[in-house]
């Protein structure tokens, strides 16, 4: 089925046939035809665990999308509601319970909590007079979500905001609660490291978890050698730039939403079709990204600049493919060419897709603009002029460029300044208020409760020390044949990623007093293992290392990741976990406010 | 056996309940005693014979006593009343089985055991059964049938004696003896069968000859080994030590079983490390003191619930004598009994010691207790809500937090629930975030509450976009906001609003002077139109009154009169000063509109340092070539370089080929 989840040093099917499973068992507790009315937010990440197949497989014959008033007409035994646990959508479930039409037959109702059942829910349909109408309440927990061979995601989009505008973790305890799904199935993790106050709160309630589950000692062999908890709140640069990754490329530009991106459809209009290709599609052409396509799990972690290579040489490999057909000559020979055409046929679809995607990525990248964007950005990353007003977000600001892009940027320089001057801070604000509306000081000051945008305060500005000690900035980098991480944003390599290759070697005690300057606590707890478990490493086998990040993940970060994993000496192979695949927009995005 | 008895067992009324549990004895009973001059004494032993209670009969005549699952005794009176005792004699409740057995005497009385807990079967003098299946839960159910003939087994011993039926074997005591008769369980036997080969039983050898540092060892080993039959032999000897009563056995079997171990690569450690402890729990349980023989298989089936009631009710004991233990010691006690033993719930020793009464005792248990779901709900129950919530704090789990909240919010008075969410951080921006969506005015109060200025001024200012249409309303709301930010010592949000107040009524005025739609336009946006408008003084006298820095006015001008296509206005406005911002924006400008002709007037203006760049934006190669020989710029070559991409720019591009080569030469 997704047979890519399994490409990995750790098989995530295991864990998306268990969702699945637990899936099956409670649709089939609702004997009879079923409709499911689904919370609109969930049909994404469900979508990864089970097609339509699967569910029409057990009477799922209707779905709508949660609603007020009355429910659209279905003649199904079932109604099943698919639901976060949230006031607002109890509101909406009871509202639909009680106009259901008396005369008509009578139906059984059902609530399917994801990825938690919830008192306070529970307790708001009794006070609404329709919790009684439920046959079955239970939850799905749904925590993490495999994406890719080495990649789950919680898809809480909220989970940054929520801990650090709000102080509200219930997104830590869902992580909390997913890292003991996991650990169900793959194995107690014998070593926990963590950075940051939400590292520290993940790991005390799984150690408290794990006290509450005494009964059932776990005895599988453990696949993961260590887990390793980021907040983002410790590196909150990283996103801020643009990725350079063709993922990463894709996302900034695109947007990727679980999995799928939608493209302009004018590059991917059929050629050749004679008559029929003078009408050009008007809906977005709507692809998977994974890497059960081949060409794409080459390509998508290389730099862009590396990518138009690797296609132009795929080109010349598959049309030479192809060519093969003149020179089979026996019966034999053609059989075997055309029992291959399937595959060389996907090949070539594949190839053509990201020609157009890169083709697409291009224009914006060659553009003068985003030159003098990542120029700006370069520039304070390697620390330069990063404590006077920007010439370049004046003018953004002046010309009214999309005001998340100049947040973007203003919050990056304030960053790489350790906070920015009051005057140069002060001016900043006003400019933007003046430009986009004072509405956006609701805006700014979640920007600054967040930490992404500050006044410097007293002490002298800290990054050049962790820019060096850490070497965040790599002048001579190869973004053909890479030799560093610092490729995937041509230059600056990922602060949290730079935390987990020097964790894995030498150690953290190489650079204590960089840890000290990042804010929150680092700090390592054993889970202590029964001897019979203890893994005996074979020479020269990697470690894996299951590394969570909490408040969100970037493409470009993974990328960076997947790197190390694949260095022949590195030792240490990545299994990555986050809250949410992010990039710098649409963090931004979740943090703004607009009152109207 | 301990105890000392006056009577003969064939005297007394028996009951000895299940798992190894307490026996009751009830002397006199009535049948032997025609007239009933003395009063009967009712005594409880463990099953080791010690006494735990004995007291004075003063009721009616019992035809039967059993134990119930909930080790109650239940004595059946002979007019179907039955009496429910605890352990230690201490009377709880009484029940009737009905009138119908009230009138037809109770010939012969059963307790029994089933799923739904313990039931009480009555065959009445009119041979008719009434029986309840649950004595917690009471329903009396009446059979019409009389019953056939009886079977009957017998045994006999050398005293008298009685037999207590166990799920894997018969306990039989008498007044010396109590012992326990069972079939030896095959993996004991295939282990001490004389000359057994089985895999165990040369494990067991092996290690032995280990001990004794013979090299017998090591072919023993070999032999079970070459069979494969290791991991086999391990579990034999991991089985075979939890169905020995003597400790010392136990010790050589699981000895055996850590020795077999070491030669295996994989043998997953949980079955070795339970039987340990299950082990310990048994031996110190089977210990002379306590009484309660269990076997393994009981320990199992019981899944240590039952043993957790009686260890809690064991050490309940000396307290109830002694009234200077504190609760807390008890609590320690236990703990230290049960430690960290899986399946043990806390939570359910509490909830008992809650309902005999034993508050304190109950929540200084439930310290122990790790499940927080079990733990906060029990606390509420026993109304300590405010350690329920610091309870549901520690565990993480918001939604057990939000359950608290709210029963604390019916609980105390609206003061007092919000210092106590004052010294709560996390439960009190967890209450906010709730009245965030449902109760926006409370919000407004937790704030007050704590002087939080700062966030009050956010609240108006949120307040006058979403809960206000008129503008003096809006204006009223910005102008709370802007004094709470004052007080908040945030002159910037405070400037920034006054600012807000000041366009609103000014685009207000603008309206309703001009027409049009000027609410809520940005700053920015408000001169843009009145600009697009013609109305250029307004537009300056707002800019300077707001003070919009020179450099964004001029890109606000430019793009707004490159909108509108005014081309003179534009090159009056160039002309106006020396523009802040330069003249490649002028050009730029123009080529976006397509207008070569008019950026050409702009590009001749454009300073030497974007000069190249602007040349090229109009399509001027050559010059611009010029332009970077004549700099010597190295990227600009190869930036005009790569426009040199028409037919006619052949020249050029050789002219920068050779000023290169020459560059290099120098």
């Amino acid at each position: 089925m997704a047979a890519h989840l399994s490409y990995g040093r750790v098989n995530l099917n295991v864990l998306r046939e268990a969702v699945r499973r637990e899936l099956r068992e409670f649709l089939d507790k609702c004997a009879g035809s079923k409709a499911i009315v689904w919370d609109e937010y969930l049909t994404g990440p469900f979508g990864l665990i089970a097609q339509y197949s699967l569910l029409k497989e057990h009477e799922v014959e209707k779905m709508f999308t949660l609603k007020g008033s009355r429910l659209p007409p279905a003649d199904v035994k079932n109604i099943i509601f698919f639901v976060r646990p949230r006031l607002e959508l109890m509101d909406i479930i009871a509202e639909n319970v009680l106009s259901e039409d008396r005369r008509g037959p009578t139906r059984d109702f059902h609530i399917l909590f994801v990825p938690r059942r919830s008192l306070l829910c529970e307790q708001r349909l009794k006070d609404l007079g329709v919790l009684g109408s439920f046959i079955h309440r239970e939850e799905y927990s749904l925590d993490l979500i495999p994406f890719d061979g080495d990649l789950l995601s919680m898809e809480s989009e909220g989970a940054f905001k929520d801990c650090y505008l709000e102080g509200d973790q219930t997104s830590l305890y869902h992580a909390a609660k997913g890292m003991m799904t996991l650990q169900a199935l793959y194995g107690t993790i014998p070593q926990i490291f963590g950075k940051g106050e939400c590292a520290r709160q993940v790991a005390n309630m799984m150690i408290r978890m794990k006290r509450e589950f005494t009964g059932s000692q776990n005895s599988i062999f453990p696949v993961f050698d260590n887990l390793l908890l980021i907040d983002r709140n410790v590196d909150l640069l990283t996103p801020l730039a643009t990725q350079l990754t063709y993922e990463g490329l894709i996302d900034e530009i695109y947007g990727i939403q679980n999995s799928y991106v939608k493209l302009p459809p004018e590059k991917f209009a059929p050629k050749k079709q004679g008559d029929g290709g003078k009408e050009l599609p008007t809906e977005a052409k709507k692809l998977q990204l994974n890497s059960a396509e081949e060409l794409y799990a080459e390509i998508r972690d290389k730099n862009f600049n590396a990518v138009g290579s690797v296609l132009s040489k795929k080109a010349k490999i598959i049309s030479a493919a192809f060519e093969e057909r003149h020179n089979a000559k026996t019966v034999g020979e053609i059989k075997q060419f055309v029992s291959q055409l399937p595959h060389m046929q996907a090949a070539r679809g594949s190839l053509a897709n990201h020609t157009s995607i890169a083709e697409l990525i291009k224009d914006v990248t060659t553009s003068e603009d985003f030159f003098d964007k990542l120029t700006v950005e370069q520039e304070f990353m390697s620390g330069i002029d990063t404590d006077k007003v920007n010439n370049y977000i004046e003018d953004c600001i002046a010309q009214k460029h999309p005001l998340i892009k100049v947040l973007r940027l203003v919050c990056l320089q304030s960053v790489c300044n350790s906070g920015l001057k009051q005057k140069v801070l002060d001016y900043y604000k006003r400019e933007i208020l003046q430009t986009y509306g004072y509405e956006h000081i609701l805006t700014l000051h979640n920007l600054e409760k967040a930490g992404l945008l500050k006044p410097q305060t007293g002490a002298r500005n800290s990054y050049p020390t962790i820019r060096k000690t850490l070497r965040l900035w790599m002048d001579d980098v190869n973004e053909q044949n890479p030799t560093d991480i610092s490729y995937v944003y041509s230059g600056y390599a990922p602060l949290s990623v730079r935390l987990a290759q020097l964790l894995s070697r030498p150690g953290w005690r190489s650079i204590e007093e960089v840890l000290r300057i990042l804010p929150g606590p680092h700090f390592e707890e054993r889970q202590p293992l029964p001897t019979g478990l203890q893994k005996k490493r074979q020479p020269g086998e990697n470690r894996v290392t299951l590394i969570f990040f909490l408040g969100g993940v970037t493409f470009a970060e993974i990328a960076a990741l997947r790197f190390l994993s694949q260095l022949e000496d590195g030792g240490t192979e990545y299994v990555i976990a986050t809250t949410k695949l992010m990039n710098g927009t649409s963090w931004i995005e979740a943090l703004m406010e607009k009152p109207f | 056996m301990d105890w000392d008895l006056k009577e003969e067992l064939r005297d007394c009324l028996v009951a000895a309940a299940p798992y190894g549990g307490p026996i009751a004895l009830l002397r006199n009973p009535w049948r032997k005693e025609k007239a009933a001059s003395v009063r009967p004494m009712l005594e409880i032993y463990s099953a080791s014979g010690v006494p735990l209670v004995s007291l004075l009969w003063k009721s009616g005549p019992v035809v039967s006593m059993g134990w119930s699952a909930e080790e109650e005794l239940l004595c059946v009176q002979e007019d179907g009343a039955v009496l429910v005792y605890g352990l230690h004699g201490d009377f709880r409740r009484h029940f009737s089985m009905g009138n119908e057995v009230l009138q037809n005497r109770v010939l012969d009385a059963r307790i029994f055991h089933t799923e739904l807990g313990s039931g009480v079967a009555i065959l009445t003098g009119a041979h008719r059964f009434t029986l309840s299946a649950n004595v917690g839960d009471l329903k009396l159910r009446r059979m019409p049938e009389v019953p056939g003939a009886l079977t009957k087994l017998r045994f006999v011993l050398d005293e008298d004696s009685y037999l207590v039926p166990e799920l894997d074997g018969v306990r039989i005591f008498s007044r010396n003896t109590h012992e326990f008769l069972h079939e030896v369980p095959v993996t004991s036997e295939e282990i001490f069968k004389i000359a057994s080969m089985a895999p165990g039983a040369l494990l067991l050898e092996a290690q032995k000859e280990y001990e004794k540092e013979s090299q017998k060892a090591d072919e023993y080993l070999r032999e079970i080994q070459e069979l494969g039959q290791l991991t086999q032999a391990v579990q034999q000897c991991i089985e075979a030590a939890g169905h020995e009563h003597r400790p010392d056995m136990q010790k050589s079997l699981l000895r055996a079983a850590s020795f077999g171990k070491c030669f295996l690569d994989r043998f997953p450690p949980d079955s070795f490390v339970r039987m340990c402890q299950d082990l310990r729990v048994l031996n110190a349980i089977r210990d002379y003191h306590i009484g309660i023989p269990l076997t393994y298989s009981q320990l199992v089936l019981r899944r240590l619930y039952p043993l957790a009631i009686q260890i809690c009710e064991y050490l309940r004991l000396p307290e109830v004598q002694q009234k200077d233990v504190s609760d807390e010691d008890v609590a320690r006690a236990i703990n230290q009994k049960l430690g960290d033993t899986p399946g043990v719930s806390y939570s359910d020793i509490a909830a008992r010691a809650y309902g005999c009464g034993r508050t304190e005792l109950a929540i200084k248990l439930l310290e122990y207790e790790p499940r927080s779901g079990e733990q906060v709900p029990l606390l509420l129950k026993m109304k300590r809500s405010k350690l329920a919530l610091s309870k549901a704090i520690e565990s993480g789990d918001t939604d057990l937090v939000f359950t608290v909240l709210l029963h604390l919010k019916n609980e105390l008075n609206r003061g007092d629930f919000f210092m106590t969410l004052r010294n709560q951080p996390m439960a009190l921006s967890l209450y906010r975030q709730f009245c965030k969506h449902q109760e926006l005015e409370t919000l407004k109060d937790l704030y007050n509450q704590d002087d939080n200025h700062q966030e009050l001024g956010s609240f108006h200012l949120r307040a006058s976009y979403a809960a206000e249409e008129r503008i003096e309303g809006r204006v009223a709301a910005l102008q709370i906001a802007a004094d709470a930010f004052y007080k908040a010592k945030n002159e910037f949000a405070a400037k920034a609003t006054e600012d807000q107040m000041r366009l609103l009524r000014l685009q207000r005025r603008l309206e309703d002077e001009l027409g049009g739609q000027f609410l809520d336009l940005s700053l920015h946006d408000t001169v843009t139109t009145l600009i697009v408008g013609g109305h250029n003084k307004r537009a300056e006298q707002l800019s300077r009154d707001f003070r919009i820095p020179d450099k964004r006015l001029w890109w606000l001008k430019l793009t707004a009169l490159a909108d509108l296509e005014d081309w003179e206005e534009l090159e009056k406005f160039s002309k106006s000063k020396k523009s802040p911002i330069g003249y490649l924006p002028f050009v730029e400008i123009c080529m976006k509109q397509h207008n070569k002709y008019e950026a050409k007037k702009y590009a001749s203006r454009v300073g030497p340092e974007q000069k190249v760049k602007a040349l090229l934006l109009v399509g001027d190669v050559a010059q611009a070539a010029d332009v970077a020989i004549e700099h010597r710029s190295e990227a600009e070559l190869s930036l005009v370089l790569s426009h040199c991409t028409g037919a006619s720019d052949g020249a050029t591009a050789d002219k920068i080929q050779r000023a290169r080569t020459q560059a290099q030469k120098k």
